[in-house]
């Protein structure tokens, strides 16, 4: 016999006996774990689709110059004429005056991971009989790399932004008319111009984007806007998107400016991923209690095909709390145990169908990664679940009449 | 027989209510006066339904009685929780029942070795030598390792007598332990509890529907409609 204590011991036996039924809960136990692990992966895969999808092109922090507003006048005098209507004043573009300082205030907030001047604004381009309306993004690459990744963007040509270098998007070119090292024009709304050449095609994301943007170097694009010395907003990266609105929050109180997060320019898709939580906790919810009911039921049958057996061991000197603890051991036992089987089984689903499921652009949703984490709590979580599954039942086993069990 | 010997089991007045305060309230033990004393080999003879079941169940502690007393080994065991006496059940008593009771799942040694891994002397070394002296005893030395299932009637018998005895009792309580089993058979299980009684001094209360056994012990008490009826030193085996 193995030295392993009365009560597991004869948990093992008991568990060994009923092969049939301890075999069909614990196959119960590893399709909830698997299952768990299966939707996990998917959602992270789908929601990493979706925020990359989202802020693929987008830093996940803009701060922004205060907007000009019209000002009523003469508004506390009792007797002064109503305005009908209050015309909202045209933008022009607002430049952010000691931004150097205020990058640095934002670059040492907690949460933030880079930080990049940006001076950006709209203009034409031309190329030829050409022209086409553009968004000119001028800004330091190295730093700007660091808040929105463009590497992994790059369908064709280099990543560099030298004096008189473009990045630009590839639906653009093809509307330019232009290929990689082609040289056009930018000319901005005051009229001043200057000449680019094309040194690498983007693919952003979404066909928008792709028609319209076009990054240069800082300097030239500060000139042509006519912002010299100045930016029109500082971009800022975070470590974790999903609480991008509090770091927001943080950088409003530290810098007194305005601060938008891309969760406030796209509420929709937060509330989507939101929502998606809310809806994997339910199932998982729901898998953890039908998985703790299935443990429960086996168990409480098994005190009943038990009754003779446990009144035997409580004869010869078992005392309630070790019958009680037998039980208890054949709930964590099984928990454990299905967490194993479900752990491996998991992995095989997420591995089928990472061949299967796609994102939108046709790379797999999710790929097959070992999650030490997720399997230490699935382990724990379960076992702990066995456990708890089996207090009804222990407590039947414990509460057995032993003189009445052996009559039987 | 050693009547000076102190009482093992000292039963006064001792009443056992079934159902009490309800419609079908029923008294089966009328205050029963018992002193079993160590060493003695004792048979309890009664029709069916006088309450024989009851008493042993009381005086293995599997049950409470409703009124009088019970000294077990000179404390007494009517006070006690169900942890005092599990212990005190453990500590004092072995049991054989009429259906042997093996847990099917354990081998034949393990079986024999159970009541003893309860209370953590576990598996060691002697635990085990002395299971295996105990099943040598009963003549099953080739059986260690046999699950109940694949030992006939008797064999199950004599391995469950083994486990009664694997913690040194100092008394057996035995219900009916030849029950179903054949004449001859029954007569070596009986000649086995007899003999562990001479050479360890084991005191065996047996229940039996059996003369020819009861015949065969120290002491006959017999038990009508839950009272003593009688009570005799059987000269003829003493």
């Amino acid at each position: 016999m193995i030295p392993l204590g009365f009560e597991l011991t004869v948990a093992l036996r008991f568990l060994r006996e009923g092969r049939m039924q301890s075999a069909l809960i614990v196959g119960g136990v590893a399709v909830g774990v698997a299952v768990i692990y299966f939707i996990t992966a998917v959602l992270v895969g789908v929601q990493g689709d979706l925020i990359k999808r989202v802020t693929g092109a987008q830093p996940h922090i803009v701060l922004k110059p205060p907007e000009e507003i019209v000002a009523p006048l003469i508004a506390s005098k009792a007797n002064a004429p109503r305005l009908p209507s209050v015309q909202a004043k045209p933008q022009r573009l607002i430049t952010l005056d000691g931004w150097p300082v205020i990058a640095r205030q934002m670059e040492t907030t907690p949460g933030v991971t880079a930080v990049a001047a940006v001076a950006s604004g709209a203009a034409l381009a031309l190329k030829g009989d050409a022209t086409r309306s553009i968004v000119l993004l001028g800004t330091d690459l190295d730093r700007y790399q660091r808040v929105v990744r463009l590497d992994d963007k790059l369908k064709s040509g280099v990543l560099r932004l030298e004096a008189a270098d473009a990045l630009v998007g590839i639906d653009l070119a093809k509307d330019l008319g232009a290929v990689l090292g082609d040289r056009f024009r930018v000319q901005s709304g005051d009229g001043q111009s200057d000449v680019f050449q094309i040194r690498g095609l983007l693919d952003l994301g979404s066909r928008e984007l792709n028609r319209r943007y076009v990054y240069v170097n800082l300097r030239p694009a500060q000139s042509l806007l006519n912002i010299t010395g100045r930016v029109t907003n500082i971009d800022a990266g975070v470590d974790d998107i999903m609480r991008a609105d509090r770091v927001a929050a943080r950088l409003r109180a530290v810098t007194g400016q305005q601060i938008e997060s891309w969760i406030q320019t796209n509420p929709q898709v937060f509330n989507a991923i939101g929502n998606q939580d809310i809806m994997t906790i339910l199932i998982r919810s729901f898998i953890t209690l039908v998985v703790a009911l299935g443990i429960s039921s086996v168990l409480v049958v098994s005190v009943v095909q038990k009754r003779k057996e446990i009144g035997i061991l409580r004869a010869v000197g078992a005392t309630r709390g070790q019958m009680m603890r037998v039980f208890l051991w054949q709930g964590a036992i099984v928990g454990a145990s299905g967490a194993l089987i479900g752990t491996a089984f998991g992995m095989l689903l997420i591995s089928v169908f990472s061949r299967i499921l796609r994102n939108t652009s046709g790379e797999a949703l999710f790929t097959l990664a070992f999650d030490t984490r997720l399997s230490v709590i699935a382990f724990i979580a379960a076992t702990l679940l066995g456990l708890i599954a089996a207090v009804l039942p222990a407590r039947n086993a414990a509460r057995l009449d032993p003189a009445q069990a052996i009559r039987g | 027989m050693n009547t000076l010997a102190t009482p093992l089991v000292e039963l006064a007045d001792l009443r056992k209510t079934y159902n009490a305060g309800l419609p079908n309230e029923q008294e089966v033990l009328h205050g029963l006066d018992l002193i079993i004393n160590a060493s003695e080999f004792s048979a309890l003879i009664g029709p069916s339904g006088s309450g024989k079941s009851t008493l042993l169940n009381i005086l293995g502690l599997l049950e409470g009685a409703s009124g009088g007393s019970y000294k077990l080994n000179g404390s007494d065991v009517t006070t006690f929780d169900d942890d005092a006496r599990t212990r005190a059940r453990h500590a004092t008593l072995g049991f054989i029942f009429q259906f042997h009771h093996l847990l099917p799942a354990f081998s034949a040694l393990e079986n024999v070795m159970l009541p003893a891994m309860i209370n953590g002397e576990g598996t060691g070394k002697a635990t085990r030598e002395r299971a295996a002296w105990l099943l040598d005893a009963v003549g099953l030395k080739d059986a260690y390792d046999k699950k109940p299932n694949s030992l006939s009637g008797g064999m199950q018998q004599r391995v469950a007598i083994a486990r009664s005895l694997v913690r040194a009792p100092r008394v057996v309580l035995a219900d009916e332990p030849t029950g179903n089993l054949d004449t001859h058979t029954s007569d070596s299980i009986f000649e086995l509890m007899r003999q562990f009684n001479r050479e360890q001094g084991t005191a065996f209360l047996v229940v039996t529907h059996d003369p020819r056994l009861a015949a065969r012990c120290d002491r006959i008490v017999e038990l009508v409609d839950g009272r003593i009826a009688s009570d005799r030193a059987n000269v003829a085996q003493a």
